[in-house]
């Protein structure tokens, strides 16, 4: 499904990403995890297609189409959904209004029909559910005022409705109590299934009990420095990323 | 010097005055033509302003001044043109001035007589002329301003509006103004006096827009009076060429507990100036502004407003907003006032805008001068442009850049626009500012 191979992005002259590698098959879930600034958030934005990213090597491929010709609201129409660490307050424009629009632009570009209200109100109104999200506030200006948890529970919402195929969390659980980041990983849990896949950015394990990866990578000064399976996650909320940052370092002055 | 000389448009306002005044034929001594003539003398003495006067710093007028129009024009304008300036579901009182003068036959007056009484302006002094010595020039400012000098002094026609007192009327008044410039350069001036009475109620609407392609001179003045207990909603609407110089003054006097709601919404003009002045001359007294403006290309929009609080009690509340495309310019100055004797007064300003591209600028001034000293007043201007965190948001979800802007900056015009409340006049602003904002990023 996507397969990013030698990524290299940088803002302004900071190099950030230097030679990213890596394959997500369908119904795949991976979790990218790594130290503070080591270029996860980079990693989602630019798979959004974040214009402040200048990519500067390397291509990425998804379902055979080069991601990177793509502006964001094609990679949307596409296929693939970007949920925000920081979810953005638009006053004035209602949630609903917001992802009617959106679905319709979505549908237009792939050649289908729009919902009429009736369709879009039914299919709102059961994805809705499925995310415990309450009603009223899909009816108020889209984040606007809304809690950190409301804010994250919409994003997973937004998924829920536009039905992406490959979903891309960026550090969801951040600013999240327990509660909260239970629901959201509720929320997130209903929506895998054998075709759609994951990308989950975190700087912490805790998501990950709720979460369950297939595939554990380790980003570390833009590259991913160690791939394994979920127990790998476990080590490092033990053992914090010191050791990682050791062993890449000391191969580095090598 | 603050004023220019001897200009050509100067020049022709007062040979054309003079020309009027010898066709007075006897009636120069009645009170109306004494204050015109005071007011002209005023004009002659002002002359148009200069950039160098404070109130006219960003807002040049020295290439209209040197401008001629016609201010006799005639038009051909008749009921089948009226497709081409349709406005949806149109229905109440409707009067019709082209080139600034009241055409019966296509107007439209439904409610009762002893509700509303509206006489064209040009008829006033013979069929109201209590209501004209009594009330006529007595608020609008003819001896310092310029503008409203001149048309105190020239003004041919227009309404006066009078709303007899306990009346409530259901159907507004909608004023169209329509400049007729298909064959030649017009001027005209519109003189509006509205008189609302005690505890009566009135919804009314000055809608002003252009047909054809040359040069057009609007400068207008209202006056508005509200007694006691009054209640007015005032929209005043302008979709004018950019061709078009339109200045523009509605002067409001308030008194005990009356209730005074403003939208000021510009979609197209060249170079427009608009003067709300509002005096709160009671207590309990409430005045509302609200104002939009768009422009575009190398359009100029320059809102000047004026709270003057005089008495306790009251409060104003001011929201103007602003999307500001290419190379345009706009200009809000908002005054408020709180005399000595104005004590609790509530008095809130807020500006904001939006520029869509480099070359847009806003110049914002807020001007508050306070001599109360149990007061609560604020004030805040913002300008920048659309959020590109908010912009990059929209378009994750599949929505084009181009949309996201639209349906951002609607929902930034919406603030304004829901407050308006008759349909037909929201309806008909809502379809040209979703035309004007399918404009931009072309």
């Amino acid at each position: 499904m996507l397969t990013i191979s030698n990524l290299h992005a940088r803002i302004e002259e900071k190099e950030i990403l230097r030679g990213i590698n890596f394959e997500v098959k369908p119904g795949e879930v991976h979790a990218i995890m790594g130290p503070n600034g080591s270029g996860k958030s980079t990693l989602a934005s630019v798979l959004a297609g974040r214009e402040d990213y200048e990519i500067t090597n390397g291509t990425v491929e998804f379902n055979g189409k080069d991601l990177l010709d793509m502006s964001p609201e094609e990679r949307a129409a596409e296929g693939i959904f970007l949920a925000f660490q920081y979810p953005v307050e638009i006053p004035g424009v209602t949630t609903v209004n917001f992802l009617k629009t959106a679905i319709n632009e979505i549908r237009k570009y792939n050649g289908q029909e729009p919902l009429d209200a009736a369709q879009f109100l039914k299919k709102m109104k059961e994805r809705a559910k499925l995310v415990k999200i309450d009603d009223t506030l899909l009816r108020r200006s889209l984040n606007e005022g809304f809690s950190g948890g409301e804010k994250k529970r919409n994003e997973i919402f937004q998924m829920a409705m536009l039905e992406p195929q490959l979903c891309v969390l960026d550090e969801t659980d951040s600013g999240l109590d327990i509660d909260a980041l239970r629901i959201v990983a509720e929320g997130v849990n209903k929506l895998r299934d054998e075709k759609r896949s994951f990308i989950v950015v975190t700087h912490y394990q805790r998501l990950l009990d709720y979460i369950v990866p297939d595939f554990v990578h380790v980003l570390y000064k833009g590259r991913i420095v160690k791939s394994g399976t979920k127990e790998l996650a476990l080590e490092l909320e033990e053992k914090g990323y010191d050791w990682i940052k050791a062993e890449v370092d000391s191969l580095e002055v090598a | 010097m603050s004023s220019i000389e001897n200009t050509d448009l100067k020049n022709q306002l007062l040979a054309d005055f003079q020309t009027l005044q010898m066709q007075l034929n006897g009636k120069s001594l009645l009170p109306i033509n004494q204050l015109r003539n005071e007011a002209m003398k005023n004009f002659a003495h002002l002359g148009f302003p200069t950039i160098r006067h404070e109130e006219w710093k960003y807002s040049n007028v020295s290439s209209l001044a040197k401008q001629n129009f016609n201010f006799e024009a005639s038009s051909d304008f008749s009921n089948k043109d009226l497709k081409e300036i349709h406005l949806p579901h149109l229905k109440g009182n409707v009067l019709y001035f082209i080139n600034g003068v009241f055409h019966a036959e296509l107007s439209h007056i439904e409610s009762p007589g002893d509700y509303l009484q509206v006489v064209p302006f040009a008829e006033a002094q013979e069929k109201m002329p209590e209501v004209i010595n009594r009330y006529f020039g007595q608020y609008a400012d003819y001896k310092n301003d310029a503008f409203t000098a001149l048309n105190t002094a020239l003004a041919k026609d227009g309404v006066v509006v009078h709303i007899a007192d306990n009346k409530t009327l259901e159907e507004p008044v909608i004023l169209r103004f329509i400049g007729d410039t298909r064959k030649e350069d017009v001027g005209s001036q519109v003189r509006n006096l509205i008189v609302v009475g005690k505890n009566a109620e009135v919804k009314i609407a000055e809608a002003y827009r252009t047909i054809g392609d040359n040069r057009y001179f609007i400068n207008t003045v209202t006056e508005f009076v509200l007694f006691e207990d009054a209640r007015a909603d005032y929209y005043k609407v302008q979709n004018e060429s950019d061709k078009t110089h339109h200045i523009g003054t509605t002067q409001v006097y308030q008194q005990d507990r009356s209730y005074f709601y403003a939208a000021t919404v510009t979609v197209n003009g060249g170079f427009v100036r608009n003067n709300l002045n509002i005096v709160l001359d009671g207590e309990h007294i409430e005045s509302h502004m609200y104002g939009l403006y768009l422009p575009s290309g190398k359009q100029h929009i320059d809102n000047h407003t004026l709270v003057d609080h005089r008495k306790p009690n009251c409060q104003s509340n001011e929201l103007y907003k602003g999307i500001l495309m290419d190379k345009s310019t706009g200009v809000f100055n908002g005054k408020i006032f709180v005399q000595q004797d104005a004590q609790k007064t509530n008095a809130y300003q807020n500006c904001r805008n939006v520029v869509t591209t480099d070359e847009a600028t806003m110049n914002t001034k807020p001007q508050l001068e306070i001599w109360a000293d149990d007061v609560k007043c604020s004030h805040g201007t913002t300008t920048g442009k659309l959020n590109d965190e908010a912009i990059f948001y929209m378009q994750s979800r599949g929505i084009p850049k181009k949309e996201a802007i639209r349906l951002q900056l609607l929902a930034f015009a919406e603030d304004v626009v829901s407050q308006i409340k008759i349909d037909s006049i929201k309806e008909y602003l809502e379809g040209l500012i979703v035309d004007k904002l399918a404009g931009l990023g072309k």
